[in-house]
């Protein structure tokens, strides 16, 4: 196949891969948010569950994770479902299992935040939900941008394990064309594409991160 | 009626007593300084009226506001000076934005900080952060202001610069609380002492009174200071 084709073919599965991408982002931030709620919450169950919840997202595999959740529905619950599911699925277990990720960092920037922070929040007046999204949240997302980067980065070469359930992503449709084409090309024109993707993911980051730089 | 008042006020965390049985009365427009040793309950009796700590048993009667301002600033570092300052009477106590921002630059005049109104804390000095932390305390015009070891985590050069915004204040007849290892500060400025020692009061009145006890831990205590 030309490169030209190779390319324009490559480019369908790189829309998916990008939906793909920002989906998950979209919905795993704020689920992580509120993980991390539950994992510092003062009632101990909701806080073991959450515990336990974060431990099986990071103690297993991702791609088992996307087939379990494609495949659960009918072999565990009987159902039928639409062919629309492949993709629901991808972002389903991309979200619970990012969102895990993310609510560890959430933690960790929540607790680096010095406990006088707080304290004079209190004393000023605010009521606990302004303390936390006018003076807490604003330091914390400051303290976490470097490790949200890295698991961002991680996301966009995550996609790429869609193929397990054949989503027709940009590392799906690479593999079907290098097996047809009895060449590589392909692919390396899919690992270009990544690292570009990367690229931009690591310069908008870092812009970011530039904004923030107004205090210490 | 006093402004504060406390009756038999008990804390502990755990098996520490903290706080043993510790009644004082706080006057309109008296400055009050309390001293004591490490660990003798001062702080800790400061985070109680201020709602920081529960007390355990007795009694907080306050009639008004107050503000505190803490030992390590706990300015917010994401703010600008500015908005330290101003956030919490437009928000909290939804205060009209011009005359909040009035008051706001009349209080950094007052703190000679005119200049730094849209500087980050960390672009400010201890001595200059404290002064911020005061103007913030005061522009939610509070009836009576704490202090909870104002100038111990500062250099000892920049000491003398809140000291002074303080004795200030108290010549403008403002309510205030000190928790202070600063003694010949309390002396001067102070119009009661009250000498803390394991939790309990153990020597207060006028400065000269207390300075002059012959209550043996309270000369203990400040001969530490004069040796």
């Amino acid at each position: 196949m030309i490169l030209s084709n190779v390319i324009a073919q490559l480019l369908n599965g790189m829309v998916t891969s990008i939906e793909i991408f920002l989906l998950t982002l979209l919905f795993s931030l704020p689920l992580g948010l509120a993980i991390a709620g539950g994992r510092m919450s003062k009632f101990a169950p909701l806080r073991w569950l959450m515990k336990i919840y974060i431990s099986i997202m990071r103690g297993t595999p991702l791609m088992l994770q996307l087939i379990v959740v494609f495949f659960a529905p009918y072999y565990v619950f009987g159902m039928t479902l639409s062919p629309d599911y492949r993709f629901i699925a991808v972002i389903i277990a991309f979200t619970i299992n990012y969102a895990a990720y993310f609510a560890e960092i959430y933690r960790g920037g929540i607790e680096s935040i010095n406990s006088g922070q707080y304290e004079a929040a209190q004393v000023l007046g605010y009521s606990r939900l302004e303390t936390f999204f006018i003076i807490i949240m604003p330091q914390v997302f400051k303290v976490i941008l470097p490790s949200v980067t890295n698991e961002v980065i991680t996301l966009v070469k995550d996609t790429s394990l869609s193929f397990v359930i054949a989503i027709p992503e940009m590392f799906t449709v690479a593999k079907q064309i290098a097996a047809a084409d009895a060449s590589i090309s392909a692919l390396l024109v899919a690992g270009v594409f990544y690292y570009v993707f990367n690229i931009i993911v690591a310069f908008v980051m870092e812009h970011l991160e530039h904004r923030l730089d107004y205090y210490e | 009626m006093s402004l504060l008042e406390i009756k038999n006020l008990k804390k502990s965390f755990d098996d520490n007593v903290v706080l043993k049985d510790i009644s004082l009365k706080v006057e309109r427009g008296e400055v009050l300084a309390i001293i004591g040793p490490s660990g003798s309950g001062k702080s800790t009796l400061l985070r109680c009226i201020t709602d920081l700590e529960e007390e355990d048993s007795g009694e907080i009667k306050f009639n008004g506001t107050f503000g505190l301002v803490f030992q390590n600033f706990n300015l917010f570092p994401h703010h600008s000076v500015m908005k330290n300052i101003t956030n919490a009477p437009i928000r909290v106590q939804k205060r009209d934005k011009d005359e909040v921002y009035d008051h706001a630059r009349m209080l950094l005049a007052q703190m000679g900080l005119e200049d730094k109104e849209d500087a980050y804390p960390c672009e400010l000095s201890g001595g200059q952060q404290q002064r911020v932390s005061i103007a913030r305390a005061l522009a939610m015009n509070p009836d009576i202001l704490f202090f909870d070891e104002p100038t111990s985590a500062l250099d000892p050069e920049l000491t003398g610069e809140i000291l002074t915004v303080i004795k200030d204040l108290a010549a403008m007849k403002m309510t205030m609380v000190i928790v202070t290892h600063e003694m010949a500060f309390a002396r001067n400025v102070a119009d009661a002492i009250i000498f803390m020692d394991g939790g309990v009061i153990v020597e207060q009145g006028t400065p000269e009174e207390v300075f002059s006890s012959d209550n043996p831990r309270m000369k203990d205590f400040l001969g530490k200071f004069y040796d």
